[in-house]
């Protein structure tokens, strides 16, 4: 299906680059987040958390909390439902604890008080007796015979019989004869590599504030990617009808996957209940690390075969992911994407998931594909190193294409690897002159891309501008993009089109903002919407004219006869038009509702210039440029903005951010401090190259851009750190101590 | 009769085969003709599973057509960031 | 603990509050003052949101105290455009694409502001190190650094 209906010629709107109409609010403090709403009669709430890494939950006495004057209700598990759903009994026994806290920083009971420092007082008054369990943090460990079980009975049907109770799931993907294909190799290399958990570190802390009345209506404002999804997360631990809860997402300071889910809502409901009173529940940065997020931490290892001339003949790999104390499927998203960007006739990859005393893993942009792709590319590096081979030209020749079968089982349509390869190849960075102690790394990145349901709305003012209401939280701008696709669709000028992001009750469902879908799946709808809008438009403009609205074409903004054959009228403005809807049958809407399919895949390729100070193993980027392919970039500096962010993101990943556990199963690193994300003076500048290779499932072509760009900064960073010091990095972060350690190591 | 690769988990479940013939139109007669050939596999579908139909990936959407010669591939649902 | 009673002038205004002696000064900005620009992003002063110049100089507000505010000058992100006419800054910013969530916005723009009050050529690198106290997580900070180049370029022509 190829519905492609605008050339690049075409475009008036789309591709260039316009004022976000976000961007007022944003640069004068206007802008309203979660924690900025407060109401009349707001009590402040805050969560008791666990100190232990594992433990029952004896008991838990409040009673002296609650005698301290201003406090107004205590919450447990007690106070929430019971649903039958296993992932939301799930997400319910992340937001309070029943029966044991599986990890240090887990939500055992919920206070409201008048004020802040009431609460604090009083959650101090809380008394929980608990006994302390065996925990385990490390994801080989928890795999190992004897370990702690974090959860009894929670593997699925595909974890074979005799593993270790701690495995929740195993799946398979490849094809073909992977002894044949070793056996065909000049050179096979088999690396084992370890990443650590990270976190989104979005800068805006998770914030809600709950209104429930005793007739049952009940409002929730927060920062969230899903509104939709936080009224089915709510409703359902509630007890509640979707119709009664009205959830509205406030401007978002930053999720990148990590505010896909619920933590502190369904909290803050109940208290609500309970009391009567709006509740409000800010996360501190503590409780943001402590609890929410992070990534799954994982142990892969890798087997390439390779021959003389380059040609990738099999390849393996074990994934074994950790993702908290629940179950976690991040780990088949690793085990699909790891070997996306080649071509291979033999290829398998194996991943297991398994449970830890750790937070539950929440998304975190291209979910388990960093860390898969960082192992392979890191050996396909080396691949290269040992034959001395190109590693670009290496990964041209083995590259995935139309047609190709891909390792996870479909075939791809249009894709823009190698062009993004071929990009990389002639671009001056890749030719530029190293120094001492310096190296280059490159990788490829690779992201599925989603679709998913989507509604949007779109109404014709009576002065001739559009108002365009959509269901997804803007994260990067987005609400931008949509006016303009709706702009180009209509034929006005962008600043007559305003986007907002409607709550619940306004606007049918929208899937999460994730998966990179929005600008492809809500432009799509939009643009379907600008159609409908179009046809009204198009026989009213029939109707004043006497004609057949099929005589009628839209053109430029204006109506206007088909032909000489429609009869000789002056083109109709949409201004003239929206003057007289009134007269010529009412208002005039567009709308559309989907289920959005074709979401394209998303390939990038990162070149990468690292010194290591052979001295003390600190790392300094030097030169940073990603290429990438986005279909058609709609607004290409917001486009530059997610390859540069997460770009950077990787960066943090590859070589600083780490969750440090002790042995006591604590948490040692829960504040920014001591969790380096990179700040303004680590960094170069990060040079970008946009590709357009148009996605044949959407109108103009678009391909979604947000995850890819974090996935290559991994390997392309260990990489260049190898190639640097003269010995294979496998351990994330590459932080000085790893660095130095292996420079000594190495002699 | 379409031949419906499976991925994942799924493979070991349908007993080890890689690929299943179905008497199929659609998606949703792809997923009915995968329960009953292999009921190891309901509780898989019942949870969500993406389809890609000719390289394109599908995380629901029932009445896809689906062509004889066409490239089914069923895989894990998809969640992202 | 008796709450204190605190004179100041914020953004120009004479402002009086009275406080718990423990309140943060972006607490007293938030709460009591109504201007919610600076954002809690750690209250451990290490990302810079809630960065705020008093007295001429960049602060974390949410290491300072707010009785400390007494007898102070205080500007906030809310007190940089001039009537309906925004401050350089602000508008390169927004023609730069230099924000992307915009919750370190305010914080970054602050500190930009009073870097360009004491230096109105800065390199790239002084810009980097003057804003490695404030954490963004969207941008990987290529483009604000532009933007700030940009509008120094501006305020140096005009």
């Amino acid at each position: 299906m190829n519905f492609i209906s605008k050339t690049k010629a075409d475009f008036k709107v789309v591709g260039t680059r316009v004022p976000r109409p976000d961007g007022v609010d944003k640069v004068t403090g206007r802008a309203m987040y979660g924690a900025d709403i407060t109401v009349p009669g707001m009590l402040t709430g805050l969560v008791l958390r666990s100190p232990h890494a594992h433990a029952t939950i004896d008991k838990i006495d409040a009673s002296k909390a609650l005698a301290l004057p201003g406090v107004k209700a205590v919450v447990t598990c007690d106070d929430l439902g019971v649903p039958e759903d296993a992932s939301l009994r799930d997400v319910q026994d992340n937001c309070l604890a029943r029966g044991k806290v599986l990890y240090h920083g887990h939500a055992v009971a919920g206070i409201a008080a008048i004020d802040m420092a009431t609460a604090k007082k009083a959650l101090k008054l809380i008394e929980v007796s608990y006994t302390p369990l065996p925990h385990v943090t490390d994801v080989d460990a928890a795999m190992a015979d004897g370990a702690p079980v974090v959860q009894e009975g929670r593997a699925d049907e595909s974890v074979p019989a005799g593993s270790h109770p701690n495995v929740t799931t195993m799946q398979e993907f490849g094809h073909g004869d992977l002894d044949a294909g070793f056996a065909k190799a000049d050179k096979i290399i088999s690396r084992s590599f370890k990443t650590a958990a990270t976190h989104q570190g979005y800068i805006e802390p998770h914030a809600c504030l709950a209104s429930v009345g005793t007739d049952g209506k009940a409002d929730l404002w927060c920062c969230t990617q899903g509104q939709y999804f936080v009224r089915e997360l709510c409703a359902g631990i509630m007890g509640m009808a979707t119709s009664q809860l009205r959830v509205t997402a406030s401007e978002i300071g930053g999720g990148f996957g990590g505010k896909t889910t619920v933590f502190i809502e369904p909290v803050a409901l109940a208290l609500s209940r309970k009391t009567g009173r709006p509740v409000k529940i800010v996360m501190t940065r503590e409780d943001v690390f402590r609890a929410t997020g992070p990534t799954c931490s994982s142990s892969i290892d890798v087997k390439i075969g390779m021959t003389n001339e380059g040609r990738i003949t099999a390849a393996d790999a074990q994934l074994r992911y950790q993702g908290g104390a629940f179950p976690c499927e991040t780990v088949s998203m690793g085990a699909q994407s790891a070997f996306a960007a080649y071509d291979l006739d033999a290829v398998r990859t194996q991943g297991w998931n398994v449970l830890t005393n750790r937070p539950k893993e929440a998304a975190y942009r291209a979910p388990g594909a960093p860390m898969a792709i960082f192992a392979v590319e890191s050996v396909v590096d080396e691949l290269c190193q040992e034959l001395g081979l190109d590693p670009l030209k290496t990964r041209l020749l083995n590259a995935a294409d139309a047609g190709t079968k891909s390792s996870y089982g479909p075939t791809f349509d249009q894709i823009g690897l190698k062009a993004t390869l071929q990009a990389a190849l002639e671009h001056d960075h890749y030719r530029a002159p190293l120094g001492e102690n310096q190296g280059r790394g490159i990788s490829c990145g690779f992201w599925f891309n989603f679709g998913g349901n989507t509604c949007v709305s779109l109404n014709l003012n009576f002065d001739g501008t559009v108002g365009i209401t959509e269901g997804n939280p803007d994260i990067g701008g987005s609400r931008a993009a949509i006016s303009m696709m709706a702009a180009e669709e209509l034929g006005i000028p962008y600043e007559k089109v305003r986007t907002i992001v409607a709550d619940t009750n306004s606007l049918g469902h929208n899937d999460v903002t994730d998966g990179s879908r929005v600008t492809f799946a809500v432009g799509l709808a939009t643009i379907e919407a600008a159609r409908a809008a179009i046809r009204v438009m198009c026989e009213r403009a029939a109707k004043v004219w006497g004609i057949d609205p099929d005589a009628v074409v839209w053109e430029d903004g204006c109506a206007k006869p088909s032909g000489p054959n429609a009869g000789a009228f002056d083109p109709m403005s949409i201004e003239e038009i929206a003057a007289s809807a009134s007269d010529t049958g009412g208002p005039i809407a567009g709308h559309y509702e989907v289920n959005a399919e074709g979401a394209g895949v998303s390939f990038g390729v990162h070149i990468a210039d690292l010194e290591v100070d052979p001295e003390t193993g600190h790392t300094q980027v030097l030169r940073y440029t990603v290429f990438q392919d986005a279909g058609k970039a709609v607004h290409p500096d917001y486009v530059e903005g997610q390859m540069q962010g997460g770009a950077v993101q990787g960066i943090g990943w590859a070589l600083n951010e780490e969750y440090i556990y002790g042995e006591d199963g604590r948490l040692e690193n829960a504040g920014f401090l001591d969790y380096r994300v990179p700040v303004a003076s680590d960094l170069p500048s990060i040079d970008t190259v946009i590709l357009e290779i148009p996605n044949p499932g959407h109108p103009y072509g678009v391909r979604g851009v947000g995850e890819t760009p974090i996935v290559p900064p991994l390997a392309a960073l260990a990489n260049a750190a190898s190639r640097a010091i003269g010995a294979r990095m496998t351990e994330l972060p590459m932080s000085p101590p790893k660095l130095l350690a292996a420079i000594m190591a190495k002699g | 009769m379409v031949q419906v690769v499976l991925t994942g988990a799924m493979r070991a479940l349908a007993g080890g085969v890689e690929t299943v013939e179905i008497e199929a139109s659609t998606f949703k007669e792809v997923l009915d003709g995968l329960r009953a050939a292999h009921p190891a596999l309901a509780p898989v579908i019942d949870r969500g599973v993406s389809l890609a139909v000719d390289g394109l990936v599908y995380r629901n959407s029932w009445f896809t057509p689906v062509k004889p010669d066409s490239e089914v591939v069923v895989m894990p649902y998809m969640k992202g960031g | 603990m008796k709450n204190i009673h605190v004179s100041t002038k914020v953004n120009g205004d004479e402002m009086e509050f009275i406080c718990p002696p423990d309140e943060t000064l972006l607490d007293a900005l938030r709460g009591r003052m109504g201007l919610s620009g600076a954002k809690e992003g750690c209250g451990t002063g290490d990302c810079g949101a809630c960065t705020v110049v008093m007295d001429g100089r960049v602060v974390a507000s949410c290491l300072v105290l707010g009785a400390e505010a007494d007898g102070a000058e205080i500007t906030t992100v809310e007190g940089m455009s001039t009537g309906d006419t925004l401050h350089p800054l602000q508008q390169s910013f927004i023609d730069n694409a230099a924000l992307q969530c915009g919750i370190c916005t305010p914080g970054i723009l602050v500190a930009a502001q009073n870097l360009l009050e004491r230096n109105p050529d800065p390199s790239e690198t002084e810009i980097r190190y003057w804003l490695a106290g404030n954490l963004c997580r969207c941008t990987g900070y290529d483009k604000i650094i532009k933007a700030v180049q940009i509008a120094a370029a501006e305020m140096r022509g005009a």
